[in-house]
């Protein structure tokens, strides 16, 4: 205990210099936490996924077509209990800066497929009813303050004009993990669009084409196999197609922002880095200052590993303080930031794991930080300590 | 005799007899400095990368409101609408400077990882390269039209598997075979694989090309001409010039890229300007003797506020050095993203340019001054009295 309030006063003796430390170790752990909670949102799609869900695209890429007939052939694949299919829409809401996914489903199958979407039936029922109708998750609701009956226009980039949709029904998520900015349509009012523009000889996109089926599959086990047999099936036809588990597609999307999240992650160290340099230098100049005192110690009798003791708990102490403000501030900063980056976040939590690596990441600054002084003070000379006081 | 300076080599030995303390400071401010001018760089390079891509006297032909071309679609009559522009330069031939290219994303494994990324296919023509002047075929030789041979930017045929010269991709139920490698003077075009138009068209099952690209008899002229496009009921079409087309397309990125950046370098400095701060606080304390022996002598209080300060600069001057040192060498790592306004993947470099020098070490200064304005202003109000009992 008399160690302890030592290395307290001590730690505090040079009042202003601690503190300086200390709000350099908050900045550094929360923007730490910060960055590693942005990574982790990247990947939310890939956590909300299902096992026992597949997805089956074209071949070429995502941005072919699939015949709708396809659907049937699908249905038959043995291990194969549902089968849905959407198009990503593409559509802008007054300004690019809005950005949220749009996707046209088959509304019976698809939402059988996504239990987590939880709808209120008369609002599922009414959305059904209305073809002109959409479904939008309750934070996207929040976010352009929309309700029920509401009427809202989206421009096409992937399909020409502006489309009018009536908001039937807001879906709430199962679970934390489950995305609450997305938009339903019906796809079948798609392809009604798409149709009449192709009759008019302004359109060169086909109707009654699908971006990519989803399939339900009875055992998760079985995925690679019920994946080769829905290829299988359509080997060498106009639109070969490849089916992998949803996770797998929705890690696709995140690889291709690789060397972004790499990046990130790779600052989120230096920013460790910076504050290691900083509490190296306050440790270094601490022990500079007390060399007499470590001097007096040890002619007084304290071993060599006392001093260095002292060191390192003075130099943990400070990291911790200064760890466990940021840690506590991260929360507030996670919840400013989501609000400033508006829809593109969908998921943003800071996790159990974040916290984890803040606090080994504040213990690991106080380590080294006091490492090099400590082995320094641990060798000084009584004498040459003692004379410094002079 | 009025002693206005304190010389230079006092500031600087000064730094110097603290050899760990100094380091440690100007090697967080450095980590700063290399965090802002590789994410300045970073941003850079998507744009001076785009930017190239595009040819002054070049017009794009997109379907109004694509945005980009792998969204559009412009069918085969109202691509022979655009044949009958006049302004339509001509080669030595009298052949129309005009390409119609289908533009597609293909998923294609990566040479390293395995990793599927979105690569472009464009399918264009002798004309198309003509076009761009940029390209060269740098190994190899051109595809030969209405075969499948394609030829592949350097950046594809390093990253991509199969895509190096003689070998074979296969996408679209069939095998091309990789007969050139292109270098596209480190545009995006580095980041394409390019096949006969027709080709394209019948393998991907396309019915309409995705832009059509042509050159103008005279750069002037584009105004009238995307007039002339845009106003013509039979076209639902817009016109844009290749630069600002693809400029365009880098500004999400860039500018995504560049705002995350500048975020994280404003926080990061905060701890930087700390540690620069608790440096100079000590060195003024370690002082004070010092300092009221320099004001004794006649030195004003302005000479040590300026001394402390010039001590701050200089140490954040070398802070800054070090940081663009660590950052150019970035300069040669060669990477690549998918822009998520093309949902393409795109090769580019870090590229440095002087203004950006500039910007960071003028960043790196204004870590310096900011952390060491205090405590020099403490050391200039000091009384001498105080300062020399205190030594």
């Amino acid at each position: 205990m008399f160690v302890f309030r030592l290395l307290l006063k001590n730690a505090f003796r040079h009042r202003l210099r601690t503190l300086l430390t200390m709000v350099g170790l908050v900045v550094a752990i929360s923007a730490f936490g910060l960055l590693r909670t942005i990574v982790d949102a990247w990947y939310a799609g890939v956590d909300a996924t299902s096992s026992t869900r597949l997805i089956t695209r074209s071949a070429i890429s995502l941005t072919f077509p699939l015949p709708l007939n396809y659907a049937e052939r699908i249905k038959s694949v043995e291990g194969v209990s549902g089968i849905s299919w959407a198009n990503w829409f593409g559509g802008v809401y007054v300004t690019e800066r809005n950005f949220f996914a749009q996707f046209a489903v088959d509304p019976v199958s698809y939402l059988a497929l996504y239990p987590e979407f939880k709808l209120d039936e008369a609002d599922k029922q009414a959305f059904l009813r209305d073809r002109q109708g959409a479904v939008v998750g309750r934070k996207l609701a929040a976010k352009f303050g929309w309700k029920v009956g509401d009427s809202i226009a989206l421009r096409g980039t992937i399909y020409p004009g502006t489309w009018r949709f009536t908001i039937r029904g807001i879906y709430q998520g199962a679970d934390a993990k489950t995305d609450e900015q997305q938009m339903f349509i019906h796809w079948q009012r798609l392809a009604d669009g798409i149709r009449a523009r192709v009759a008019a000889g302004s359109s060169p996109i086909k109707a009654d084409y699908v971006g990519v089926y989803v399939v339900r599959i009875h055992n998760p086990d079985d995925a690679p196999l019920v994946s080769q047999r829905i290829d299988a099936l359509f080997k060498n036809s106009l639109a070969e197609t490849l089916t992998e588990t949803e996770k797998a597609f929705q890690l696709g999307f995140v690889s291709m922002s690789e060397a972004i999240l790499l990046a990130v992650q790779a600052v989120s160290f230096i920013i460790i880095l910076i504050i290691m340099a900083v509490m190296a230098n306050t440790m270094t100049m601490t022990a500079r200052e007390r060399l007499a005192e470590y001097a007096t110690l040890k002619a007084l009798g304290f071993p060599p590993a006392f001093v260095v003791k002292l060191l390192f708990g003075e130099s943990l102490m400070i990291a911790l303080i200064g760890g466990g403000l940021g840690i506590a501030l991260t929360f507030p900063l996670a919840d400013a930031f989501v609000k400033a980056a508006g829809t593109l976040f969908p998921i943003f939590k800071v996790s159990p794991l974040t916290v984890g690596l803040q606090v080994l990441a504040a213990a690991v600054v106080g380590l080294v930080s006091a490492a090099w002084p400590a082995w320094k003070m641990s060798r000084i000379d009584i004498v040459q300590g003692l004379r410094h006081v002079a | 005799m009025s002693l206005r300076t304190v010389p230079l080599s006092y500031i600087a030995r000064n730094l110097w007899e603290r050899r760990v303390t100094t380091l440690l400071t100007a090697g967080g401010m450095a980590l700063v400095v290399y965090v802002f001018a590789t994410v300045l760089m970073m941003s850079e390079g998507i744009r001076a990368t785009l930017v190239a891509t595009g040819q002054p006297d070049n017009v794009m032909v997109l379907r109004k409101g694509a945005g980009a071309e792998i969204n559009s679609g412009i069918t085969r009559e109202q691509t022979a609408v655009l044949t009958s522009l006049p302004q339509i330069a001509t080669d030595g031939q009298g052949r129309q400077l005009l390409s119609r290219e289908p533009v597609v994303l293909n998923t294609l494994p990566k040479r390293a990882s395995g990793q599927p990324s979105n690569v472009t296919v464009r399918g264009t023509s002798e004309v198309g390269m003509l076009l761009r002047p940029q390209v060269r075929i740098v190994q190899g030789r051109m595809f030969r039209p209405g075969t499948s041979e394609i030829v592949t930017g350097t950046a594809v045929a390093r990253g991509f598997a199969g895509a190096g010269l003689g070998e074979t991709m296969r996408f679209a139920g069939r095998d091309w075979r990789v007969v050139g490698v292109f270098d596209a003077s480190r545009s995006a075009f580095d980041s394409e694989v390019w096949g006969d138009s027709e080709q394209m068209m019948q393998a991907f099952r396309r019915a309409a090309y995705s832009s059509v690209a042509f050159k103008l008899a005279d750069a002037e002229g584009f105004d009238a001409v995307k007039a002339q496009i845009e106003g013509d009921p039979r076209l639902t079409l817009e016109a844009k010039r290749e630069v600002k087309f693809y400029a365009e397309q880098s500004e999400a990125l860039a500018t995504f890229i560049r705002l995350l950046g500048l975020a994280l370098s404003i926080i990061f400095s905060i701890g930087a300007v700390v540690g620069a701060m608790i440096t100079m606080f000590a060195s003024v304390a370690s002082r004070v003797g010092e300092i009221g022996t320099l004001r004794a002598l006649g030195f004003r209080r302005s000479a040590v506020l300026s001394a402390f300060l010039g001590e701050a600069l200089l140490l954040a001057l070398v802070g800054g050095i070090m940081g663009l040192v660590a950052a150019s060498l970035m300069q040669a790592v060669n990477i690549s993203t998918v822009n998520f306004q093309t949902f393409s993947e795109l090769a580019f470099q870090f590229r440095l340019t002087p203004s950006i020098a500039a910007q960071s070490l003028g960043f790196a200064l204004l870590m310096g001054l900011v952390g060491g304005f205090i405590p020099a202003w403490r050391a200039a109000r000091m009384k001498i009295v105080d300062c020399l009992r205190a030594a």
